[in-house]
């Protein structure tokens, strides 16, 4: 049998990616996660509450990994986001990320487009323009490759996160077993 | 490592079958000859390891047709199972029954859980020769994921001598 190391993340983070906290912070926490996903509507809370207690120590990444099949919101979500990113800058990218798990249990279509460009414009993007990408397909290639590179590392659902490269397979919806990891990945 | 010991490997010939892919028509591994396939038993339908797995190459499914190969699910469920199963997560590949005699293929494949009398949650890349080129069997509990199968197919490219 081959080889089949399952669990490592076979891409870096790079410049290209949606990063909280400092290149040099001893713990990268990389969660490939999908906008419509109840799952991933639980784990942002979780999220901004271990950053809050690792502060200076955790860098934190988002990539997208929508499934489309079953969200069918999924994928504009993840590239209003994309957009919001490019037309104006990672803070307005952080606010949009925030405001569609902030919303996305408000409605059924709380991840439409209108919702999405609402959220654009709250978090300081043109609606019109992210709008004009979202019907141009502008960033679809960009969400897909994020979601190739998961598939690659082992990301199999979501959300999956990857601590300092390695798969975490633990318990990541308890605040205090998620924290634990990445204090332990702080001391390797 | 070898929790599978009677897993078919690398290098031997698939097995032939038969199954029901809906309540009326089969499909047979043969006729699959001359195009790479991906045999995938599961459990079960419906427990929702499965969903996940199956909602997955649902989603990476044009990957596998890019890279030369075809796609199906397998276990142990009926075909009347398989449809409502596959109506509702929206599959677009089949699903075999490998239903009477009960786990005879998974058997043949040395992919059976006899004490739980379902298959395990293994996979197999057969090339267009019929001949396994990769096989895995990962936890029961546990999405074994795609990167595994892309691998497989992607090796299974670089080896192959282009058709003439």
């Amino acid at each position: 049998m081959m080889a089949h190391v399952q669990g490592t993340l076979r891409n870096d983070v790079t410049a290209d990616d949606h990063v909280l906290g400092a290149a040099d912070a001893p713990v990268t926490l990389v969660e490939y996660g999908d906008y419509q996903c109840p799952h991933c509507y639980r784990a942002h809370p979780i999220v901004v509450a271990v950053r809050k207690k690792l502060g200076a120590k955790l860098r934190f990444v988002f990539r997208n990994f929508p499934l489309a099949e079953v969200h069918p919101n999924a994928m504009h979500a993840a590239e209003a986001a994309e957009s919001v990113s490019a037309q104006a800058g990672a803070d307005a990218y952080w606010a949009m990320h925030d405001a569609i798990y902030k919303h996305q249990q408000d409605s059924f279509d709380a991840l439409d487009d209108a919702h999405l460009t609402r959220y654009a414009r709250s978090a300081g993007a043109d609606p019109k323009i992210v709008q004009r990408d979202l019907d141009a397909a502008t960033f679809e290639a960009r969400v897909r490759a994020d979601f190739m590179g998961g598939l690659r590392s082992g990301v199999n659902g979501t959300p999956t996160f990857f601590i300092n490269g390695k798969r975490f397979d633990g318990d990541w919806a308890r605040v205090e077993v998620l924290t634990a990891a990445l204090e332990a990945a702080v001391g390797n | 490592m070898n929790d599978h010991p009677n897993l078919l490997q690398a290098g031997v010939r698939a097995p032939d079958f038969t199954l029901h892919a809906t309540p009326d028509q089969t499909v047979s591994l043969s006729e699959f000859r001359g195009k790479a396939v991906i045999l995938a038993f599961y459990p079960a339908d419906w427990s929702p390891v499965c969903g996940d797995q199956m909602a997955l190459y649902n989603e990476v499914l044009g990957e596998f047709h890019k890279l030369g190969a075809d796609l199906v699910g397998i276990s142990v469920d009926g075909s009347w199972c398989h449809a409502a199963f596959s109506d509702a997560r929206k599959l677009r590949f089949p699903l075999l029954a490998d239903f009477e005699p009960k786990g005879a293929v998974a058997r043949a494949y040395g992919a059976y859980r006899e004490h739980d009398g379902i298959s395990e949650r293994a996979l197999f890349v057969i090339d267009g020769d019929g001949v396994i080129r990769w096989s895995y069997c990962g936890p029961v509990g546990v999405n074994p994921g795609a990167d595994g199968i892309l691998e497989a197919l992607e090796s299974l490219h670089a080896a192959a001598p282009k058709a003439g």
